[in-house]
């Protein structure tokens, strides 16, 4: 209870004394004491009978929410460019906020409003779910992302980049696989995940196999749009330096390619994931995620389901991010990362 | 001459779609070789290799089926039946471009709206912009399953459960490219229209909308592909009966590899011919902006 009032001690800082959200403390304080507000509103939520919550507490979530924004605002309006880590942290931290805010609302109204947990289940109970199967998930996680997807990954980005290498020294290819190459990273190409399973049989060779033919042609088109990336001027350079294929290939031309390579890795970390859980759909062993969401949700164990899907968004997420970064080490000097 | 024809794209397409012809006729033999032979010597029936080629052109199931028994189940369930009959392709063709463009015009309106909510509110810009990234690296076909049973408890069934997860996967290459788009005029444009006064919804409306439109259709070409993968890989979980999904999912339950293979061809197709559409549209658009094409 004394909680629950703590944001109201807070928006009355920001009325009376204007000058608090110009300040990093006077920022942390009215940050910290409206996030209590929240945590006193589950709360009650989760101790209250179904049903018996009065229409006080909405107003108040809905207050709160104002609040929330609010302070999402001045955070936001803060001048990043001034100390990195501070500039860093903000940047973080208001997207946390955000996320925070719509897990707030999942679990204020599914609890709040008891919405069947077949539909819907509250983020708490996935937290629980996921908790209580661990051992499951992280077999699931081994089958489907090391075995599958990485293999599948590694194989399908490697392949198009040496065939886009190969190509790119025969005029002849260029013009006719070029066009193909567009067309075919247009098509649906999780389309032959039944194909693959009827191949490859049940385990992870058929997902890998479905991974590397989504993987593959993102990878060739971007590598050969990079390749053609290098200007004149530098290639006559160094061939004014005497420079042979090879010096020039990998002095020049991949150097050049680079930002192009990694833009394909980067969509072929989410579709590598999308083809092997797609794949399991039709027909997997007892284990790996398209193969528990599919099971789960037959048995009707919601959580289980949705902390499966929990798994996937983090490794893509992660998988992302690690690509993200190995992007800003490799070609930190491409003007696309120059800040102001 | 002949040498400008040589140098042509047409014939280097042409060639290198024969060669893959030649290859796939060749892998069509090798991989179904194993069976038959099997089967040969299960019957004691003799056999020579042209007889072998000849029943790998023409198995009933094959492991891998040739181009001509494909192009003849394409003829045969396309025009063989009539359109509004369970058997035909046009008709499960129809079901599925259906809940792509209906999911793809969702996705449309929510990422220009997204779009348009970043570039003017900062706090959108701070807060929205990571999670939109962030939602594309959940495997959302992963989820399709989850969407189709929820919104089917409470229901919703047919065309919408399929469109909204076209939506959701359009929506990203539409939001970023549009956020782009919106930020793409330059500040002496932006000075200059400060100048005039205008307000911000003029800046809206005569500078950054248009100086938007050549990213708007980058990103929709992009966007209907992927729209019509969410529609097929909606039409797989949940049972569904109709749709290039559904006959993807039953060829693969009886085994009926040639049914699989069509209804990739016209999924292909129809990816195709959609973003054709959007390049004519496109053309269409910048000729009446006065772009030289």
């Amino acid at each position: 209870m004394l909680f629950a009032l703590l944001p109201l001690l807070g928006s009355a800082i920001v009325l009376f004394r204007k000058g608090a959200t110009e300040q990093m403390l006077g920022k942390i304080v009215i940050t910290i004491l409206i996030l209590c507000g929240s945590m006193a509103s589950l709360n009650s939520v989760h101790s209250a009978e179904s049903g018996t919550l009065s229409w006080g507490i909405w107003l108040y979530v809905l207050t709160l929410t104002g609040l929330l924004w609010a302070v999402m605002g001045f955070w936001s309006k803060v001048d990043t460019r001034l100390n990195i880590k501070i500039g860093i942290a903000i940047n973080l931290l208001v997207p946390f906020l955000f996320g925070g805010m719509l897990l707030y609302f999942w679990e204020m109204i599914t609890v709040g409003f008891g919405v069947p947990q077949v539909l819907l289940p509250p983020p708490s109970m996935i937290g629980v779910a996921f908790g209580n199967s661990l051992e499951t998930l992280w077999a699931d996680f081994q089958q489907t992302f090391m075995k599958a997807v990485l293999a599948g990954f590694f194989m399908g980005c490697g392949s198009g980049f040496v065939v886009a290498v190969l190509v790119d020294k025969v005029p002849f290819l260029q013009r006719g696989l070029l066009p193909l190459g567009n067309l075919a990273s247009a098509l649906p190409i999780v389309g032959v995940a039944p194909i693959m399973v009827m191949w490859f049989g049940f385990d992870w060779q058929s997902k890998a196999a479905v991974v590397i033919m989504m993987t593959f042609f993102p990878m060739l088109v971007n590598t050969l749009t990079g390749l053609k990336a290098t200007e004149r001027m530098e290639l006559d350079l160094m061939h004014s330096y005497a420079a042979n294929y090879w010096q020039m290939l990998f002095k020049v031309r991949l150097p050049n390619a680079l930002p192009f390579i990694f833009n394909a890795l980067k969509i072929n970390s989410t579709l590598a994931l999308i083809g092997a859980i797609v794949a399991e759909f039709f027909g997997t062993p007892i284990v790996g995620m398209g193969f528990r969401i599919s099971t789960e949700i037959g048995r009707m164990n919601v959580d289980v389901v949705w902390a499966s899907i929990a798994v996937a968004a983090l490794s893509g997420s992660l998988f992302y991010a690690l690509l993200a970064l190995l992007e800003r080490q490799f070609t930190g000097w491409h003007p696309s990362f120059r800040v102001g | 001459m002949l040498n400008q024809f040589l140098k042509s794209s047409f014939f280097s397409i042409t060639t290198v779609l024969a060669f893959t012809a030649l290859i796939w006729y060749a892998a069509a033999v090798y991989l179904n070789s194993a069976v038959l032979i099997d089967k040969y010597e299960r019957h004691k029936v003799e056999w020579d290799f042209s007889k072998l080629v000849d029943d790998a052109w023409s198995m009933d199931r094959p492991i891998m089926p040739a181009p001509h028994q494909i192009f003849f189940d394409l003829k045969k369930s396309i025009f063989g039946y009539k359109i509004n009959s369970k058997r035909s392709l046009v008709y499960h063709g129809w079901v599925t471009i259906s809940s792509t463009m209906v999911g793809f015009a969702m996705g449309g309106v929510l990422g220009i709206l997204l779009a348009v909510g970043i570039v003017h509110v900062p706090t959108l810009n701070k807060s929205v912009l990571p999670w939109i990234i962030a939602s594309q690296t959940i495997p959302i076909l992963a989820i399709a399953p989850m969407i189709i049973v929820v919104l089917g408890a409470i229901g919703v069934t047919g065309l919408l459960p399929k469109a909204i997860i076209s939506a959701y996967l359009c929506f990203f290459p539409i939001a970023i490219g549009m956020v782009k788009g919106l930020r793409s005029p330059e500040p002496m444009h932006l000075d200059l229209m400060k100048t005039y006064n205008a307000t911000k919804s003029q800046v809206f409306r005569k500078l950054r909308w248009p100086a938007s439109t050549p990213f708007l259709f980058a990103s929709f070409k992009v966007s209907i592909a992927i729209s019509l993968v969410g529609a097929i890989v909606g039409e797989l979980p949940a049972g569904a009966r109709a749709g290039l999904g559904a006959r993807l999912l039953t060829g693969s339950y009886y085994g009926q590899t040639v049914q699989i293979w069509s209804a990739l061809f016209v999924a292909s197709f129809v990816a195709g011919s959609l973003v054709l559409l959007m390049t004519v549209l496109e053309r269409k658009v910048q000729k009446r902006m006065g772009v030289q094409a």
